[in-house]
């Protein structure tokens, strides 16, 4: 996992609440049996019509937003399914930070191990990010270590994240390698109680 | 004296491997449940790194997400059969125990669980799917996790887990005649919203919830994630252990009876504080039909679908037209005005005997609706068995539904199992996502007694009076 200190990246902005792991990644693509090139299905049935054309009507598809590695929307993002294949697709689109006021529980455990940063904001914060971003192409600048958004024009906001995730990130670390020291743990757990 | 536990803070501290400061609780797992869509890529992480899978005899396997139902053995689409085949080489080379889509205990990964045994009470369950919480019903702590923690379960047995909260979801009175566990849980949703739950362990208490059978806790389990919980369980009682007992994987004879004594030590002590309480009247809950695109979008069936003009909030504004739109619906229009033309009885929340029976009951001497198309799917390959030992399979099949083989099926179309764009299916799964049974198509959740009246009328009806109308 790469790690993830500072990052500078163009905002995408999705003002939907409640955007649920069908919607990121649909079922049809959860057949594959890799972990990689999720991508291009990334928000599929939003993003294309029955004919796998881009629809026009969907804001990704804008030229304004190509290369956008700064995702932000709604409350609730990522509820549904646990499957992990969501922020694989949110990862291999180019996105390495997402920005909302709440998460679903499962999804943002899967950020952590694939090494997106998932911050939750106000509802204010948000709404005012949103704004920015849809009127002008807008850069963010994301400070894991100092727990710091802002952008070149005063704005800027802190953010909450445990120690633990916060570690995970920044060293981009292998959780079952980190684990496994601990064996003599586990064996011991084991052997009073299995 | 101690301090008072619930049976969320019982079950933890009795899994905790190691505790340290500023890190989460390395957590045991006693049970991993396995299927075909979330594991390829954990199996492959093993491999990669050269690691086994730690403990072989706590893993339990099954297909279900892909498999066909008319023809079983008969998988058409290649990728489907790549995804059911690697599973079967990655159980092979790892040594897990696997229920393989020929074998008799091949079913729904959340149905065969409790069935054979393997689901008990005071156990940490998890599975590479948000549905897990179903196990939750016999007072297990289990929840759904993604496929990088599938590995990591694979290769430690265990899991850094923060501690969750607790809530107390209290259901108090008795649920009217007609009023499902299904139809419990949708009106909870929809009162309190889809993320009252997130961050939150839910245990759910109350007169109401004593009173369910274990067929109907696992309904009401299995949608604590669609509250955002991920993990929802009630305190076993006399009802569990009846359940359990006998089950082939379940503690046999002297060690049965001494589970027990461990099993009621679990309930949650008198005067022990939850981090948060809700309570709904039981009796206040009609039959739910969902409107829109996620379960906390549902109504009573004799309600009228609500408009955009009923919030203050712009984006919840935004949302109801949205979903509206999806739907195909107009705000203020009876719900029992809408036509359906699919009918889905089956999934991980409403698969399982006692809602094959009941829905058999309601359609008992009737006949499908013409312009509808029906399906029944069990969840299990035991339960299509027992169903058809008791003839039910015949009611279903005389009334014009088509009576299928188990599996995930139509809640999710993985397999051919699949809603037409623009179809409207009342469905007694549980998401009713945009696209969640098809590319465009509209799914409406409901109870299979509901789902079983509709399909008869073509349409929503309450099923209360549906049922106590004379059969012509």
């Amino acid at each position: 996992m790469e790690p993830l200190r500072v990052h500078q990246g163009l905002v995408y902005p999705l003002n939907r609440s409640n955007i649920d792991t069908d919607q990121i990644i649909p079922k049809q693509f959860l057949k594959r049996i890799e972990r990689s090139g999720f991508g291009q299905f990334l928000f599929y049935n939003w993003r294309f019509d029955d004919n796998g054309n881009p629809r026009p009507d969907f804001s990704l598809n804008d030229e304004k937003y190509q290369g956008a590695s700064i995702l932000v929307a709604g409350e609730n993002f990522g509820c549904g399914s646990s499957r992990e294949h969501a922020p694989w697709a949110v990862q291999d689109y180019g996105f390495k930070v997402i920005i909302a006021p709440s998460y679903a529980d499962i999804f943002k455990n899967n950020c952590v191990k694939n090494g997106i940063l998932a911050i939750v904001a106000s509802e204010a914060e948000v709404q005012d990010i949103i704004k920015k971003a849809e009127s002008t192409e807008y850069t963010l600048t994301v400070n894991l270590e100092d727990q710091k958004v802002y952008d070149n024009e005063g704005f800027e906001l802190s953010f909450d994240i445990a120690p633990y995730p916060k570690q995970m990130l920044l060293n981009g670390w292998d959780e079952i390698g980190v684990t496994l020291t601990y064996e003599d743990k586990i064996k011991q757990f084991e052997a009073v109680n299995r | 004296m101690n301090t008072p536990k619930t049976i969320i803070q019982k079950i933890w501290e009795q899994h905790v491997v190691h505790q340290e400061e500023g890190k989460p609780d390395l957590l045991y797992i006693d049970l991993h449940l396995v299927h075909e869509v979330t594991s390829p890529q954990a199996f492959e992480g093993l491999r990669l790194n050269g690691r086994k899978v730690r403990r072989p005899d706590l893993t339990f396997a099954t297909m279900d997400h892909n498999v066909p139902t008319r023809q079983r053995l008969v998988i058409n689409d290649p990728v489907s059969k790549n995804q059911i085949d690697t599973l079967q080489k990655n159980c092979q080379e790892f040594g897990v125990t696997l229920a393989d889509i020929h074998h008799p205990d091949n079913g729904i990964v959340h149905v065969i669980g409790p069935e054979l045994g393997l689901t008990q009470p005071g156990k940490t369950i998890v599975c590479g799917d948000s549905h897990t919480s179903t196990h939750g019903a016999f007072g297990a702590l289990a929840f759904g996790i993604g496929t990088s923690e599938v590995e990591h379960v694979l290769a430690t047995q265990t899991l850094w887990q923060a501690k969750p909260k607790t809530l107390n979801v209290k259901v108090n009175g008795k649920l009217g005649t007609g009023v499902t566990a299904k139809d419990l849980i949708l009106a909870i949703i929809g009162k309190f919203g889809v993320q009252f739950g997130t961050g939150y362990v839910i245990e759910y208490t109350g007169e109401a919830i004593r009173a369910l059978s274990m067929d109907e806790r696992m309904t009401v389990c299995n949608m604590s994630i669609e509250a955002g919980a991920r993990a929802g369980l009630i305190t076993p009682d006399e009802t569990t252990f009846e359940y359990v007992r006998g089950r082939r994987h379940a503690p046999q004879g002297e060690e049965f009876e001494k589970a027990v004594e461990k099993w009621r030590a679990l309930a949650t002590d008198e005067g022990a504080v939850y981090d948060a309480v809700v309570e709904i009247e039981a009796a206040e809950v009609e039959p739910q039909v969902t409107w829109g695109t996620n379960p906390g979008m549902c109504i009573p069936v004799t309600a009228n679908v609500p408009s955009p003009d009923e919030t203050d909030k712009p984006s919840e504004k935004d949302e109801i037209k949205r979903a509206l739109e999806y739907m195909g619906l107009e705000a203020g229009q009876p719900l029992s005005s809408v036509a359906i033309d699919h009918v889905f009885i089956g999934s991980c929340t409403n698969s399982r005997l006692s809602d094959l029976r009941k829905a058999a009951d309601v359609i008992r001497g009737r006949k499908v609706n013409p312009g509808v198309k029906a399906i029944v799917v069990p969840g299990s390959f035991s339960i299509k068995l027992a169903a058809e030992k008791e003839g039910i399979d015949q009611v279903f099949i005389e009334a014009g539904f088509e009576w299928r083989e188990a599996g995930c099926s139509m809640c999710l179309a993985m397999n051919d199992d699949i809603v037409p764009p623009g179809g409207r299916c009342a469905s007694t799964s549980n998401r009713n996502f945009e696209g969640r049974q098809g590319n465009g198509a509209r799914t409406h959740l409901v109870s299979p007694e509901m789902a079983a009246a509709a399909a008869v009328a073509g349409h929503f009806v309450d099923v209360r009076q549906f049922t106590a109308q004379e059969v012509i």
